[in-house]
């Protein structure tokens, strides 16, 4: 960019337009006339300002894309705390509980659990801290005023949204996915080659136990690293989703954590006969028996409940549809 | 260039901004002035396409903000020091701005030099003063060497000498050229830094005029004059004679007179027929401050109002023209029309001697 001659001062100029409304006491002069002051009013015109160099031009101005916003984001969520404290917990208390679980199961009989369910366990807790990060990644632009310059920056809203989700939904998976399959590996390396009697074997634990030994397939560990990583990811997203239509941090918090816990609770004091469809259903199709059941743990007691990849596709449904409307109220409403 | 047409924006019953008209022209510093409330930050938030106008339209180029093809290097803006993530240390700030349209990291540091902040600029922006805040977010509106550039209330919390880097920059950035709006609401900050004033009052348009064009339609000139100390007659001799001269005579707090109306000479050769000596005879004119009083006086926002235990008498009768050679704070107007609803309140903000 080229730097344009220095322009005359402007004071000899006419206004480029007549002021629309002229106040009714502006132009007053006071009574007389005024002094022919014969010295110059103190508001001279400023003294030119030397041409300097101007800045260094920046490169030539492109289209911002995309590729721009991730980058961006990945700035963003690589360089506060938060994410490091998120991440670190979601490493502790997953790969930490789990490796416990199965060290305190090593020296027992076998208990009748999937190979890889101690996972279950530990990324119960676990998914609290990516569904915090999720909502954190936005709601603590809004709480901070960093939307309103982020915005500025870029006014294409919908890609700041976008970005926001495919940098965290990348960021969580990819944590996630090393947590749960080192817990795996925790497990299997702890618990395989326990012997278990035939009476464990039912529709659910078929797959599991080959030759009197608990083992895992190749299907066991797609579900309970690749699947459950899927899972809590999504979550964070929809945790994200909810932070953007809230605004709120501990707002938007605390109803993730109701969504993923208040539907076991309730179903809990559901007693009675009256109820016992309304329980069932919550209990299927709570947040928290989406991973259950992905981790071979169903906590329904149908005949023929709902698969884990199943409640990850409704997951994602409900996931979209949050993020649908964050969508549309970020670019319907004032930043 | 900046131009606003029939901007309106309303939340709800109340209206912010309404039929807003003006251009902001490239290569001069435009002030943007109006009591606090007056919707100046409003205006701005529309310009950069955070708020959506009720009716009306607001482009930057030509161009509404949002379609603009790579905002901040067209439109650098400083909104509010304090739209940052405080966790996030000023380099990584400027870094994910940067990135956000394709800007080249050794920029963030150039601009960080620019503003002056290369030293902490490892520092999490959490600990910044907010003069370090509002240089952090200028370096913001550098960083893509934009053409045009809004600074909403860039001097709150710099010290006098932030106060003069950040006019001489403006002055600079406006003298490559570029267009530079800035909103104030002290008058005498923009007296010294723009080149050209809008005025808005609540929500309207005010003026849109050359400062040098405000100056002249906005004060009166006066003459001080200063008779002996001590000779009460040799003054009430001025004073009579001077108003038979057709000239308008108040006091000043410290005993000299504010002569409004004869021309110095006139002075002179008037003191020197009545056998009075002067001590001094200066030629002044009313501060910017007091013109643009004059002119927001009806779209003051917030008015405190008398404090009834203070029984002090209000001084306001005292101003009338017709009742010359009485004491009043001489920092009210001369020949105001008095407003109707003034009474004896004083604006919420502070005037600011623009000296």
């Amino acid at each position: 960019m080229t730097t344009p001659p220095p322009p005359q001062p402007q004071y000899q100029q006419a206004p480029p337009q007549q002021p629309p409304y002229q106040p009714p006491q502006a132009p007053q002069p006071g009574p007389g006339q005024p002094q022919q002051a014969p010295h110059q009013p103190p508001y001279g015109p400023p003294q030119p300002v030397p041409q300097q160099a101007g800045y260094p031009a920046a490169p030539a101005v492109g289209r911002s894309h995309l590729g721009h916003a991730l980058l961006s984001e990945w700035t963003k969520i690589r360089t506060v705390r938060s994410t490091v404290w998120t991440l670190a917990l979601l490493f502790v208390l997953t790969v930490g509980i789990g490796a416990l679980f199965a060290l305190a199961l090593s020296g027992e009989e076998y208990v009748g659990l999937p190979l890889l369910a101690g996972t279950f366990f530990g990324l119960m807790f676990g998914q609290i801290c990516v569904i915090t990060l999720g909502v954190l990644v936005i709601s603590s632009e809004y709480g901070t005023g960093m939307m309103r310059t982020t915005l500025t920056a870029s006014p294409q809203r919908g890609r700041i949204l976008l970005a926001k989700v495919l940098v965290f939904f990348g960021v969580s998976f990819v944590m996630t996915l090393l947590a749960t399959t080192l817990s795996g590996l925790a497990q299997s390396s702890l618990l395989s080659g326990q012997s278990a009697t035939d009476r464990y074997i039912d529709s659910y634990m078929e797959s599991s136990i080959e030759n009197g030994e608990v083992i895992a397939t190749g299907t066991h560990w797609i579900d309970a690293t690749f699947g459950v990583s899927l899972y809590v990811s999504l979550l964070g997203v929809l945790g994200l989703a909810v932070g953007a239509l809230l605004r709120h941090s501990a707002g938007a918090i605390t109803t993730m954590l109701a969504l993923v816990l208040l539907p076991l609770l309730a179903a809990m004091f559901m007693f009675g006969e009256s109820m016992e469809s309304l329980r069932d259903f919550l209990i299927e199709y709570a947040p928290l028996n989406g991973l259950a059941t992905l981790f071979g743990l169903p906590m329904g007691s149908g005949d023929d409940p709902i698969s884990g990849w199943g409640l990850l596709a409704i997951l994602a449904a409900a996931t979209t549809a949050a993020l649908i409307g964050a969508y549309a109220k970020l670019v319907t409403t004032d930043a | 260039m900046i131009e606003a047409v029939g901007l309106t924006k309303s939340y709800g019953a109340k209206t912010a901004v309404y039929n807003l008209n003006f251009q902001v022209q490239p290569g001069k510093v435009t002030g943007f002035l109006g009591p606090n409330g007056a919707g100046k930050s409003t205006t701005m938030r529309m310009m950069l396409g955070l708020d959506r106008p009720t009716s009306g339209t607001v482009t930057i180029a030509g161009q509404p903000y949002h379609r603009l093809p790579n905002a901040p290097r067209q439109v650098g803006a400083l909104l509010d020091a304090n739209a940052k993530h405080g966790g996030r240390s000023a380099r990584a700030h400027l870094l994910c701005l940067a990135q956000l349209s394709g800007i080249p990291a050794s920029r963030v540091d150039e601009v960080l030099g620019i503003v002056g902040l290369q030293d902490v600029a490892g520092k999490r922006s959490k600990g910044f003063s907010l003069g370090m805040g509002q240089r952090l977010g200028i370096a913001g509106a550098l960083l893509g060497d934009p053409q045009v550039l809004l600074f909403d209330e860039p001097v709150n919390g710099l010290d006098p000498e932030g106060i003069l880097w950040v006019r001489n920059l403006m002055k600079k950035l406006a003298s490559e050229g570029r267009t530079v709006f800035v909103s104030s609401h002290l008058m005498s900050e923009m007296a010294q830094t723009a080149d050209h004033l809008i005025v808005i009052g609540r929500g309207q348009l005010m003026a849109d005029l050359p400062v040098r064009d405000f100056i002249t339609q906005n004060s009166t000139g006066f003459a001080r004059v200063r008779t002996p100390e001590g000779d009460a007659q040799a003054r009430d001799t001025l004073v009579r004679v001077l108003a038979e001269a057709g000239g308008q005579v108040l006091t000043e707090p410290d005993g000299a007179l504010k002569v409004i109306g004869v021309p110095l000479p006139r002075i002179s050769d008037l003191a020197h027929g009545a056998d009075v000596r002067l001590w001094e005879l200066s030629p002044h004119s009313a501060s910017l401050e007091e013109a643009y009083m004059r002119m927001t006086q009806g779209a003051v926002d917030y008015r405190s109002t008398q404090d009834p235990h203070h029984a002090a008498a209000p001084q306001f009768q005292q101003q009338q023209p017709q009742q010359p050679f009485q004491a009043g704070p001489p920092q009210q107007p001369y020949g105001l029309p008095q407003p109707q609803h003034a009474a004896p309140a004083q604006p919420a903000y502070t005037p600011e001697d623009a000296r």
